[in-house]
């Protein structure tokens, strides 16, 4: 996992494209060529890439027969979708309603303060922090919530959102 | 209960009869409720709210996607609907780019025909805060998203009639925009230049490139000659423009205007046309008795060569090679006639007026110049010939009628049904026999291949052996016909494309008109001047006679082949794209590129990609080599298709993958 | 029929009963995604360690064959009291610890064991009575509901099916298939008085029969699991903690309507939801409850899972389905409707998860039974979650028609830290806002239609005195603004311009002609509005501008907010009362907005003030007030 797209050595970096490619086929050909797999089709893809490069979306308009704008299409219509390169860790900060009465918004501040981002930016320059906030991760009964990749982390502060975050970033260093 | 098939419209009684929709009631009824996004030949989307009723019991309801129930109660003008009509218009108003007075379709725009009717007179919200690119890339159509509505009449008419889809939505809520794939320009993705997407759309999202600054330069170019062709479509729609009804033959008054706005000559396609019809059936003839490339399609409309180079590169040898009549007439003119009254081609300019946007396309393809000289300099559409004489102040109602010059101005009533979808199969089936036979055929209206139906069939027999003819207009009935010869479902010999519903006359560069019926009286009118032409098939041209005695020897004669007719190649579907699997740092690089566009990618390009990185990573000179995949290398008929550095290597089924990474690939890195 | 299968069946549902016979007792470690978020794996792990380290049998799968009895260790689905998680319940006693942490695994296993008094630490205390409750059903969160769809979630492991069908599950399918026609299921269905629970509250028997009554051999039935009501958490919670029920009810409907395949539509943000249902569709098939031939009666039914990618606006039936063919989820008009022309075109039956959790047991005990639960036309229990500025969160179930009363203060507990009552916004950003005047309201589909709000999926976001309703309008809209589709314009358009007025009017920058636009604007958008999430979104807006006016007008007229959560519209003013005239406010102003004669009031120059509190901190008096 380890900056998997640009200081690899070649042989690896070579063998990830590859592994990609081939399991993008793989994915297509599983879930068959129609319309109505499109949509699995391109969150395989995005848990393969963390994101849907647009080559990529070319490729699966040709392989299952569809015009590229529509493909492009549907994967800007759902917020899952990313069609740029998310980082390592992607956070989700809770905005729904239950949250947001029990303070979200302080919470978010507190991450994108700690990660180093501002304004409309979501992806921290080495790919190392997404932030994002969601409508409702149905957790409202430990409002405030985060997810982090896939773990939820309830009741949160300002505070222990900083601790976890530094604990996840000294974990990263002893795996370095 | 008495069940009376009847609804109440605005208090009045109206009897049901078989309506699809409220919508469709009303307009019966001389009630005009207004619409962006309804369109009777585009499927049902129910986005604007414009058309919405009141129905009692059940509320507000969309009137275009709502079918009358006998019984209902329906107001048409109540103030719940008044307040959701005019807000709507408001709010997208508020949205919208308004600068109205220097938009091309100041004029002929919907919204500002509905802002109007509705006395709109105040935005109480604020501006349109972002301000997107205009897409100036295409040589037929300008995009400009600021002002677009998001009705997606383009997306629905691009997807559904044209079967392409170019255009979608991408993002969503108040982000949504219509665009290309990935945002890309018109020119770089598999848009046709049909400019169907324009001709519905309401705004000026979607407009025509003017090219009328241009024509002026020209004309006021004292050093230069400047010669115009008129296309049959153009004689039955300009009127319009005028306040003249759709269909009216205005011929005489196209010419007056065009020597009045200071063209040197002016000249009629449909004479290039009857060339066309000669060229190609005697193509066909050829075809026919070496039983190949059959069936034959044809090569006038520049759209669908451009879809069948986009799509169906393996029937892309069945197109027939004549160039249009706007090319023919073109390349005669600057080849031949400039020599006989003493020019240089580059002192003539040539001038097309079309029914067309695709038309300026393909006035631009480099194979149609010589020495950088372009045979067709410049084309406008029948909008734009429109806004010249309102420039130059003509009153066209009052325009003395005036004749077309000599030469190019004598044309038999064949070369004028080009116009019309069918027209072109019509004039090559009155032409056939006789060129088979040496006999006239007796019966020369082919009924069958006329009208407005989606594909249109006749069988004629010529010299014992049937002859089966198809039309379609609309690119996606076309695709639909495509797959079925694939499948062996049909078997046709000649076959019809044009790109527009209706054919020429429903070109985007037409007067804009929202309806089918408008293009039903203009083909009406095309039919009309063939049935009142003396000559109404392409052969008994005594003009084309001569050309071919002057200049062309005979038809398909090496002249004429050099002159009138073209290639084809294929085009990749999107430009700019591939997917990186290996990368080479070191100076001494190979770069293999397989192709996995749509043909290769059905000819088993996965396969023999598979095959490739394997071989690639377990050679020892895997360092040096740059492998991608790409979309299309433009060779599809012979796919699988490999690029080695430059060299490109057909049919590289699995199997050969070994054979020709040895010969290829080792070799040329050692 | 093969009456073989169905005695296979019933043999293997009396194997199973003697297993669970044998246990001794049940430790049920709630596994739902709050505990999980809690810990509770970690609590399920260190409590099988504890039992077996005291020398006694841990039972984590059925004890079959051996005449051994042992100590059950299981996980369970939610049992609705997130808040309190991670929750373990005990049976047969019923004690409900909450908030357990692993560490707290050996005294709880002791007590267990040795059958002494409950851990009493754990156990549930009243935040405002300070009275501790052991058992469950005791605790006023319990005590005031009525559990029927969600009877199981909590009470049995969900990843088993064994313990579904010794529960009387798939009774109902059984019952259906063997002893029922299509029609008369539908009957029964009609005669429930059953209504959808998903927003609406369309009558589910009707739907079934139109969609039934539609000719043509393939059909489908979807149950719409894209639940994306922020603040609902009711389906999640049945997906994840009794997937065979909800899969019980969607065979059924199968067999009603004539479809032989059907979807699961699961938002995409439930990867354990999805998972449980997908081994419980492995588990039913296995068991010859799904698939070809379900229970040798010759009907077929497959059932696939859709995992949704984000969109609220899938939760409308049309955008939902136009997501499961691939496309981009917006919604179409109606007619036709999915029961006409659904799914690529074929008549289709879509219910919400919830109501289809509640088929089987209509089926088993009869429409009689569950007409009688509820009220009036709005029969049954309802699932509510109750979140916000309340005691008890957690997901609750009642029967259609208790008041808000008694679900915000009986249940919930009342308003925490003693502040007061405000409002109540039910519905997430489809419904309302009600006040205090609408507590004594039942809470069922037609009155709380009729005061403007609707129940939705049932999310009940409870505030009190210091929430500034115009900031929550403000957040509803700004999230129907980001989940408009975009397609058709009063709702595209309309909801980014209310956000609009609505943000300016929290930013201090609103304008008093705002009022009356926005109003219309909400009407037009309301009534104009292609689907329901449009046609719903201004319903906060509009029952804020019917019961908080004022709050609104203070907004864009004073400039003021009364309840001092908009920092913009914050201010400063000096106490003349209190106020010494010291001058220590005027020489900490930073903006010299202060000014004043020594020994006398000072006074604050409100267009010169940045709001910055300094004056506040060095005023020695405290004669400086916010708001």
């Amino acid at each position: 996992m380890k900056q998997e797209v640009n200081g690899a050595p070649k042989e690896e970096r070579n063998t990830n494209y590859q592994r990609k490619f081939e399991k993008v086929n793989e994915i297509i050909n599983r879930l068959g060529r129609s319309q109505s797999a499109l949509i699995p089709i391109l969150q395989e893809v995005q848990e393969e890439y963390r994101y849907l490069p647009e080559e990529i979306l070319t490729y699966i308009a040709t392989a299952l027969g569809l015009s590229p704008a529509s493909v492009f299409g549907v994967a800007t219509f759902y917020a899952q979708f990313s069609l740029e390169a998310k980082g390592k860790y992607v956070i989700k900060v809770c905005d729904g309603t239950a949250c947001h009465v029990r303070g979200s918004e302080p919470v978010l501040e507190a991450i994108k303060k700690r990660v180093n981002l501002s304004g409309k930016k979501k992806t921290t320059d080495d790919l190392r922090y997404t932030v994002e906030t969601v409508s409702c991760l149905g957790a409202c009964g430990l409002a405030p919530v985060v997810m982090i990749n896939d773990k939820i982390y309830g009741q949160m502060t300002p505070e222990a959102i900083t601790i976890i975050l530094d604990q996840l970033e000294k974990e990263d260093a002893a795996d370095e | 209960m008495e069940q009376k098939n009847t609804v109440l419209i605005d208090g009045q009684v109206v009897e049901l009869n078989g309506e699809k929709n409220i919508l469709e009631l009303t307009r019966k009824i001389g009630i005009e409720i207004p619409t962006f996004c309804y369109h009777s030949e585009l499927s049902l989307y129910g986005a604007c709210r414009m058309c919405v009723v009141e129905v009692e019991g059940r509320g507000i309801m969309a009137s275009c996607s709502t079918p009358p129930a006998p019984g209902m109660k329906i107001l048409t003008n109540s103030p719940r609907v008044q307040r959701v009509r005019r807000t709507v218009l408001e709010l997208l108003l508020a949205n919208h780019d308004r600068e109205c007075t220097t938009c091309d379709r100041n004029g002929s725009c919907k919204l500002q025909e509905l802002a109007n009717r509705f006395g709109v007179k105040k935005i109480r919200f604020g501006e349109r805060d972002v301000k997107l690119p205009l897409d100036h890339s295409s040589h037929s159509l300008v995009r400009d998203p600021n002002k677009c509505i998001l009705c997606g009449d383009c997306v629905r008419m691009c997807a559904e009639v044209q079967g392409i889809g170019v255009l979608d939505f991408s993002g969503r809520g108040s982000n949504t925009v219509v665009t290309p794939a990935f945002h890309k320009n018109l020119a770089d993705v598999e848009c046709v230049n049909c400019g169907q997407c324009g001709a519905v759309c309401p705004t000026g999202a979607i407009v025509v490139k003017d090219d009328t600054d241009r024509a002026w330069a020209a004309i006021h170019d004292p050093e230069k000659m400047v010669v115009v062709q008129v296309a049959p479509a153009v004689r039955v729609a300009l009127g319009e423009e005028f306040g003249l009804p759709a269909g009216e033959i205005v011929t005489g008054k196209v010419v007056a205007a065009l020597k009045r706005l200071g063209f040197d000559k002016v000249f009629d396609t449909s004479i290039t046309a009857d060339l066309t019809v000669i060229e190609e059936t005697h193509e066909f003839i050829t075809r026919l008795q070496k039983g190949e490339k059959m069936p034959q399609f044809t090569s006038c409309c520049p759209a669908w060569v451009k879809y069948a180079e986009h799509n169906a590169a393996e029937y892309l040898k069945n197109l027939s090679s004549c160039r249009s009549p706007q090319q023919m007439f073109g390349s005669l003119v600057k080849k031949y006639w400039a020599q006989e009254i003493g020019k240089q081609p580059e002192d003539i300019i040539v001038v097309s007026i079309m029914p067309c946007t695709a038309k300026k396309y393909e006035a631009a393809l480099p194979q149609f110049a010589t020495d950088g000289v372009p045979d067709v300099d410049l084309v406008l559409t029948t909008q734009e010939l429109a806004r010249m004489i309102r420039e130059a102040g003509l009153v066209f109602d009052q325009l003395d009628i005036e004749s077309f010059d000599t030469p190019f101005g004598f044309t038999t009533g064949a070369g004028v049904i080009f116009g019309a979808t069918g027209g072109v199969a019509e004039a090559v089936l009155r032409a056939a026999h006789e060129f088979v036979t040496g006999q006239p055929i007796d019966q020369i209206n082919f009924e069958a291949v006329r009208g407005f139906a989606d594909r249109k069939e006749a069988t004629v027999e010529i010299a014992g052996q049937e002859i089966k003819v198809a039309v379609v207009h609309g690119l996606a009935n076309a695709k639909a016909l495509l797959q079925e010869i694939k499948e062996g479902k049909a078997d046709y010999h000649i076959i019809e494309v044009m790109a527009c519903p209706g054919g020429c006359v429903g070109g985007a560069g037409q007067p804009i008109s929202p309806t089918m019926e408008t293009k039903k009286e203009r083909a009406k009118g095309i039919y009309n001047a063939d049935k009142l032409s003396q000559l109404r098939k392409a052969q008994d041209n005594p003009v084309v006679g001569k050309f071919y005695e002057r200049w062309l020897a005979k038809p398909n004669s090496d002249a004429a082949h050099d002159a009138l007719h073209t290639a084809y190649s294929n085009r990749g579907r999107i430009s700019g794209e591939e997917i990186k699997l290996m990368t080479s740092q070191e100076p001494d690089q190979l770069d293999i590129a397989v192709c996995v566009g749509t043909c290769c990618y059905l000819n088993g390009a996965y396969d023999t990609l598979q095959k490739f990185m394997k071989l690639a990573a377990d050679s020892e000179l895997k360092e040096r080599i740059n492998l991608h995949a790409t979309f299309c290398l433009e060779k599809c008929e012979q796919g699988p298709v490999i690029k080695v550095d430059d060299e490109i290597i057909n049919g590289v089924t699995p199997d050969r993958v070994e054979k020709i990474f040895t010969e290829k690939i080792c070799t040329k890195l050692k | 029929m093969n009456k073989e299968t169905l005695n296979q069946l019933e043999a293997r549902k009396n194997q199973w009963r003697q297993g669970f016979d044998r246990e001794k007792a049940r430790i049920l470690v709630c596994a739902g995604t709050g505990c999980v978020a809690n810990g509770s794996l970690e609590v399920y792990a260190a409590l099988k360690q504890e039992v077996e380290a005291r020398g006694e049998y841990v039972t984590v799968d059925l004890l079959l064959e051996e005449e051994k009895t042992g100590v059950a260790v299981v996980k369970s689905g939610c049992h609705g009291f997130c808040e309190m998680g991670p929750l373990v319940r005990l049976e047969p006693s019923g004690i409900l610890y909450t908030k357990v942490k692993a560490e707290d695994a050996a005294e709880i296993v002791e007590a267990l064991v040795s059958g002494g008094k409950p851990v009493e630490r754990l156990l549930y205390r009243h935040p405002l009575t300070g009275e501790v409750y052991a058992e469950e059903h005791q605790i006023p969160f319990y005590h005031h509901q009525q559990r029927t769809a969600l009877a199981h979630c909590g009470q049995i492991d969900p990843e088993d099916i064994r313990e579904y069908v010794v529960n009387d599950g798939y009774e109902g399918l059984k019952r259906a298939l063997t002893q029922m026609t299509p029609a008369e299921v539908c009957r029964e269905i009609i005669d429930s008085g059953l209504r959808g629970r998903g927003g609406g509250g369309f009558p589910t028997g009707r739907k079934w029969e139109l969609t039934r009554i539609e000719e043509g051999p393939k059909k489908y039935v979807v149950c719409n699991g894209d639940e994306g009501d922020p603040g609902a958490f009711m389906d999640r919670s049945l997906m994840e903690g009794d997937p065979h029920r909800v899969l019980e009810g969607m065979i059924i409907a199968g067999y009603a309507i004539g479809a032989d395949e059907g979807y699961i539509y699961v938002r995409a943000e439930y990867p354990l939801a999805v998972q449980r249902l997908k081994t419980a569709i492995a588990e039913a098939k296995k068991y010859g409850l799904l698939g070809e031939n379900i229970l040798g009666t010759g009907f077929n039914f497959e059932l696939k899972i859709k995992e949704g990618a984000g969109a609220f606006v899938c939760g409308e039936e049309t955008a939902l389905l136009a997501s499961i063919e691939g496309r981009r989820g917006m919604p179409s008009p109606k007619p036709p409707f999915p029961a006409q022309s659904g799914l690529w075109g074929k008549p289709t039956l879509i219910n919400n998860v919830e109501t289809f959790a509640n088929i089987a047991q209509i089926i088993v005990k009869g429409a009689a039974w569950f007409s009688e639960i509820g009220a009036d036309q709005n029969t049954g229990t309802k699932t509510f979650a109750i979140t916000g500025q309340v005691a008890n969160t957690g997901l609750i179930e009642v029967p259609l028609g208790t008041t808000l009363r008694q679900v915000v203060f009986e249940i919930g507990g009342g308003i925490r830290g003693g502040k007061k009552f405000k409002a109540v916004q039910i519905g997430g950003p489809s419904g309302g806002c009600l006040t205090e005047e609408h507590l004594d309201l039942p809470l069922d589909f037609d009155s709380l239609k009729a005061a403007g709000a609707m129940i939705g999926s049932g999310g009940l976001v409870i505030m009190d005195e210091s929430t500034c309703m115009v900031e929550v309008a403000r957040f509803f809209m700004n999230f129907t603004q980001n989940e408009s589709c975009g397609k058709c314009v009063p709702c595209r358009e309309g909801t980014k311009r209310m956000l609009e007025i609505l943000q300016r009017a929290v930013d201090g920058e609103g304008r008093p002609e705002d009022v009356e636009l926005l109003q219309e604007l909400a009407e037009a958008v309301r009534d104009g509005s292609l689907c329901g999430l449009g046609k719903t979104a201004p319903n906060p807006v509009l029952t804020m501008l019917k019961y908080f006016k004022d709050e609104y007008i203070a907004h864009v007229v004073e400039k003021r907010c009364p309840a001092g959560v908009c920092s913009a519209l914050k201010g400063y003013t000096i106490d003349p009362e209190k106020c010494k005239g010291c001058s220590k406010c005027a020489r900490a102003c930073p903006v010299q907005a202060i000014s004043g004669e020594l020994k006398k009031p000072y006074t604050i120059d409100q267009t010169k003030c940045i709001k910055c509190g300094a004056c506040v901190e060095n005023c020695p008096f405290k004669a400086i007030k916010e708001g």
